[in-house]
């Protein structure tokens, strides 16, 4: 069988997938932690704890304000030293908790043995309710709270469930090594998810370059009716949401559609492993597996870390950061953030640190349009960039809106193959941003 | 520690720089000139030579002098140049290069704003100037002698030949037996004609390290080609005492190096693959109606620059398959 | 039939058809407009800036005669003198206006506001702003790609490459809000032109705390409320780590400028050295203008010359003085060369290649 891919555009970028025979290590307790209260999608989670505090690890700190919110779990157990506003890796000021780790004391009834908990108890409701308890989020990069995905609206169905196994970004390894190493807890994750959801179809997806991987959960799903495992074609943004509904079913999400407009819902493999953890272990989302990579990098490392580590922390294990390092990236190269502050910390979604030299990374200057039509090809969702760019800097909204730029995924595949190095996505995202605007605020009147 | 770069993603940018695209095109371009350089001697050289310099001077003093900036891709004024003296008739005096120079390069380029901005392909653009401009000089053939000591071919192209012959009054079959025009004569380089259209082989060669190095997709010379073809198998059909065939009209004239080199310039030609085969049928379509019923014997040049002026409107309408209907 | 008739009858035919034509069109399509539009516009600048919310200057002469009362509407760059005129032909109250002017509220120059880690993105604040909070450790501050000077229509405001930050032309700005509007930081504050343009600003937008903020940028407000307390108008507000001064109630006596411990309260346009002679001079210029006078203007000490040297306790000595009176007169001198200047608006496409070559 021919493997899959989706039909429109997709960039090849070189997959220098440099530590993926490198087994994850327990990344050892930091001295400090600051713990985001922004670590999803949606409304920050307010503080329950105040400074002076002793908290247990597995212990809620934060609990959410909105609809669109999630709770927050301590990572480490401690003393709670302040309550503050800190700069995030982006350098906004962002409501952290900081605890000072005392010991690994544990909150009661979180199972820590290894066995694999195979029987799915509770009903649809009482999983959801334990997914969002323990402060799931999509582990894939966007952290969109897993119990709001879990629960449809009323009138809609959903049919499959996809696990993204995917991981098409260059570098990063985390998901296969998480997959090579816990098939099983993915697999019971998406059964309990699939449980949630009662759906009878999980279609597991595998890109083709992560061959154990692929083995490992075909072997994992064998005695389960209804599971599948799929090998899809080595192409970017093979993972993004829309993409992987398209390759792997051929239905396409609508515009300003979600995926369950198709039937589907997708969810991350790391996201399927925090589910089996926080329903048939109940322990909350407090570590995560991450890669921390790069070609100048002494070591390159795949660490389960607990929520809350600084980040220069992680990159002193691996030796710090060597000569002619100039940029640290929060995920991969492709849609990952540039850290500008490296004593942030880590979050449910940092799933790579990424450290690139000048001579990767560097922007050279850009030239003018040569209208070659790169972008238009390699653009997955079908858009034409380079008009995009050129309306963008005129401040045309209306004839934005118009050639759809609110489909945009912000993959960046329109960028990385422009020969004249036009800042394409950094003018689309925030033309993008303003039509959104005026969307909205059409929508209110 | 040195400060952290921060910047928007993506943090890579294609290795695939204008300048490497470009100077892939001046690979392509490469054989078919040499073969002409081999064919035409000394005077071809001159005119190349004169092309080029006069095209990079012309550029960098409107860049440097009313804009205020460098010239943005040097390598694309070099392909302006060599085209446009692949586009000369071998006997031409150096100073038509330097006309047709200012002609692509001022007019056509640096007029609607540099590199990018124009609407017609600059080489054409100085081609057709100077076609207009001087009719005589444009289409004398005389063939100098090269320094293959081959000057063989006489004074006027295949097509010209048969375009004044069918005026005559006389069967197109007929012309083409009495000077030996199989079209076949021209693969390997033995037409009169302007200085790139020489050999055939030569030119395809060029087009096959484009192909693979992924510099241009083959729509646009394959539906030109295919175009040309059906509708020339047509006509003659229909009457091949009037209308000469498709081996003739493929392999003759400057259509494989319109079709290969001048059609395919990224500025002037659509961006998606069904504007690429609109466009290529439409350059198809005009080149045969020109050659058969027009007063020039050589239509490619005015074909192209005519499906040039739709581009804005075929990138308009053929806009790509969206993901999301 | 003699051709030359048939030619006559056909041409006349013709004419008289089309201009059939014309006339019914003319009366079917006629839209009506008051002609004093026309008028008001042409008392307008002409700039078409858009500053006073409408698309243009026909838009805004349009709703100038449709209003009933000007009120509050205001032209920005034409400022008093150009409502008076309209105010007079359409018979109305023009509104009372205190010419304004923009200031860029951040003093965060390479020295004071140390870099800690480059941008490479694409160069302009909205982008930059989108990404991070800048690259400098104030996430408040100017990020110094300069949007505001790209869309300003006068000129006005310019980068000044030493200090990385915007600079304003005080002779041709005309207050219009374009560039407060571009800043994605809010760094750029409309503020009334004040006494011959004196004025006293923080300049600094940082709503850290004291020790944060200090910590940015040798120039922040640290929020420690000395200015507040030292100032006897209750002009000045200390809110979120940041004071700011009310220009309504500030009375320009610049205590607060000495007493500011980071140096981040400044004043403009004070005359440099006590003089006697001000006093002499402002007497005579004081013309009763019709010049609507701005709220200030009144209780203002007319003294320019209230030395900053000078210590606190001559100033307020001063102030009572009685030549209050006098200053109604806004002086004229700043309102007219704003209007000469409006000329040159760059072209949108001028931009582009400017934004082009920025990078």
């Amino acid at each position: 069988m021919k493997n899959k891919t989706f039909a429109i555009g997709g960039v090849h970028p070189a997959e220098r997938k440099m530590a993926k025979d490198a087994a994850i290590e327990v990344f050892p307790l930091p001295a400090k932690v600051a713990i985001s209260m922004a670590q999803h999608l949606g409304a920050p989670a307010s503080p329950v704890v105040a400074k002076g505090d002793k908290v247990k690890v597995g212990q809620v700190i934060g609990t959410p304000t909105g609809f669109v919110s999630g709770f927050v779990h301590s990572s480490v157990s401690g003393t709670v030293t302040a309550v503050e506003p800190r700069a995030d890796l982006a350098g906004n000021k962002v409501m952290h908790v900081c605890i000072d780790v005392e010991g690994d004391e544990y909150a009661e009834g979180i199972n820590l043995s290894g066995r694999v908990e195979r029987d799915v108890k509770g009903t649809p409701e009482e999983l959801i309710e334990k997914i969002k308890a323990a402060g799931v989020v999509g582990m894939g990069g966007a952290t969109f709270p897993t119990h709001i995905k879990l629960a449809p609206p009323k009138d809609k169905k959903a049919e499959y469930l996809i696990i993204n196994g995917c991981e098409c970004e260059p570098y990063v390894t985390a998901d296969d090594r998480l997959m090579r190493e816990h098939p099983h807890e993915i697999v019971m994750g998406a059964r309990v998810m699939a449980k949630a959801l009662g759906v009878e179809t999980v279609i597991i997806a595998v890109e083709e370059n992560k061959p154990e991987a692929f083995a490992a959960l075909t072997e994992a799903t064998l005695r389960y009716i209804g599971f599948y495992v799929y090998k899809m074609k080595k192409k970017y943004p093979q993972g993004g949401e829309k993409q992987l509904i398209d390759a792997v079913t051929g239905r396409r999400v609508p515009s300003g559609g979600l995926p369950i407009d198709t039937g589907c819902v997708v969810q991350n493999v790391a996201t399927a492993y925090a589910v089996y953890q926080a329903v048939q272990k109940d322990k909350p989302l407090i570590e995560r597996v991450m890669t921390v990579t790069g070609d100048c990098l002494k070591e390159r490392k795949n660490y389960l870390v607990r929520i809350g580590t600084p980040l220069s922390a992680i990159l002193d294990s691996v030796g710090g950061l060597p000569d002619g390092a100039v940029k640290v990236i929060s995920g991969g190269p492709m849609m990952g953030k540039a850290v500008a502050n490296l004593e942030a910390t880590t979050q449910k979604g940092s799933s790579c640190l990424l450290v690139l030299t000048a001579k990767q990374t560097a922007r050279t200057p850009e030239q003018p349009c040569i209208r070659c039509g790169r972008c238009t090809q390699a653009c997955p969702m079908g858009l034409e960039p380079w008009l995009m760019n050129r309306l963008g800097r005129a401040g045309d909204t209306d004839a934005l809106e118009e050639n759809k730029i609110y489909d945009c995924i912000e993959c960046g595949c329109c960028q990385s193959t422009c020969p004249a190095h036009i800042p394409l996505l950094d003018i689309v995202r925030t033309s993008k941003a303003d039509v959104m605007k005026i969307i909205r605020s059409r929508a209110k009147k | 520690m040195s400060r952290l770069i921060v910047s928007p993603s993506p943090h890579f940018q294609s290795p695939n720089t204008t300048r490497v695209l470009m100077n892939d095109v001046l690979i392509a371009l490469a054989p078919a000139t040499v073969v002409s350089l081999l064919f035409y001697g000394w005077n071809a050289l001159l005119l190349l030579a004169v092309s080029v310099v006069s095209c990079i001077l012309c550029e960098f003093v409107i860049e440097k002098y009313l804009r205020g900036r460098n010239i943005p891709s040097i390598s694309a004024t070099v392909i302006t140049g060599v085209l446009l003296a692949l586009n000369l008739p071998p006997a031409a005096p150096w100073w038509i290069a330097l006309i047709g120079s200012i002609a692509a390069i001022g007019i056509a380029k640096m007029c609607f704003g540099g590199l990018g901005q124009n609407i017609f392909n600059p080489a054409i653009f100085g081609r057709v100037f100077l076609l207009v401009s001087f009719p005589v000089i444009m289409t004398n053939w005389a063939a100098p002698a090269g320094w293959l000591g081959v000057d063989a071919f006489s004074g006027a192209t295949p097509l010209a030949q048969v375009n004044e012959g069918l005026r005559a009054g006389i069967p197109a079959s007929q012309i083409i037996a009495e000077n030996g025009l199989t079209g076949w004569q021209a693969f390997f380089g033995a037409a009169g004609g302007s200085v790139g259209e020489v050999s055939a082989l030569a030119l395809l060669i060029g087009f096959v390290y484009l192909l693979v190095r992924r510099v241009i997709k083959p729509h646009i010379p394959l539906t030109i080609l295919a175009t040309v073809a059906l509708m020339t198998t047509i006509f003659w059909l229909i009457s091949p005492d009037k209308f000469t065939g498709p081996v003739f009209n493929l392999l003759s004239g400057g259509l494989l190096l319109g079709a290969i080199f001048m059609a395919t310039d990224y500025v002037t030609s659509p961006m998606t693959n069904w504007g690429m085969v609109i466009y290529g049928v439409l350059i198809g379509v005009l080149t045969v109606l020109i050659r058969y019923f027009g007063s020039y014997p050589e239509g490619v040049s005015f074909a192209i620059l005519m499906a040039n002026m739709a581009v804005p409107l075929i990138n308009k309408y053929c806009k790509p398959k969206r993901f999301a209907a | 039939m003699n051709p030359i008739l048939i030619t006559i009858v056909t041409l006349t035919a013709i004419g008289l058809l089309v201009s059939a034509i014309l006339f019914i069109v003319a009366k079917k399509f006629k839209v009506e407009e008051d002609a004093r539009i026309d008028d008001v516009e042409a008392l307008l600048p002409g700039a078409n800036c858009g500053g006073c919310g409408c698309a243009g200057c026909r838009d805004f002469a349009t709703k100038l005669v449709s209003l009933d009362e000007l009120g509050d509407v205001q032209c920005p760059v034409g400022g008093g003198e150009t409502m008076n005129k309209i105010a007079a032909l359409l018979g109305k109250t023009a509104p009372v206006s205190a010419p304004k002017i923009a200031v860029v509220k951040c003093n965060g120059t390479c020295e004071n506001r140390p870099k800690v880690n480059d941008y490479d993105g694409f160069a302009t604040c909205k982008v930059k702003a989108s990404l991070y909070s800048g690259d400098t450790g104030c996430g408040f501050g100017c990020l110094g790609c300069g949007d505001c000077t790209r869309v300003c229509k006068f000129d006005a405001i310019s980068m000044d490459p030493a200090t990385g930050l915007p600079v304003v032309d005080e002779s041709k700005c005309t207050g219009c809000g374009a560039c407060v509007k571009a800043c994605p930081k809010g760094v750029i504050e409309l503020r009334p032109k004040g006494l011959r343009g004196m004025r006293v600003v923080v300049l600094c937008n940082n709503r850290d705390k004291g020790a944060v903020a200090r910590k940015a940028c040798q120039a922040a407000c640290i929020g420690c409320a000395k200015c507040a307390k030292v100032c006897k108008f209750e002009a000045i507000a200390v809110e979120n780590n940041l004071a700011y001064i009310d220009p309504e109630k500030c009375k320009l006596c610049t205590k607060c400028v000495d007493e500011c411990p980071t140096g981040a309260i400044h004043k403009f346009n004070f005359p440099v050295k006590k003089k006697v002679e001000p006093k002499p001079e402002a007497a005579p210029e004081v013309k009763p203008v019709e010049k609507p006078v701005e709220k200030p203007a009144p209780e203002v000490k007319p003294e320019p010359k209230p030395e900053p040297e000078v210590k606190p306790e001559p100033k307020p000595v001063e102030k009572p003085a009685p030549e209050v009176k006098p200053e109604p007169v806004e002086k004229p001198a700043p309102a007219p060369e704003p209007a000469a200047e409006p000329a040159p608006a760059p072209e949108p496409d001028d931009r582009e290649d400017v934004i082009e070559l920025d990078i």
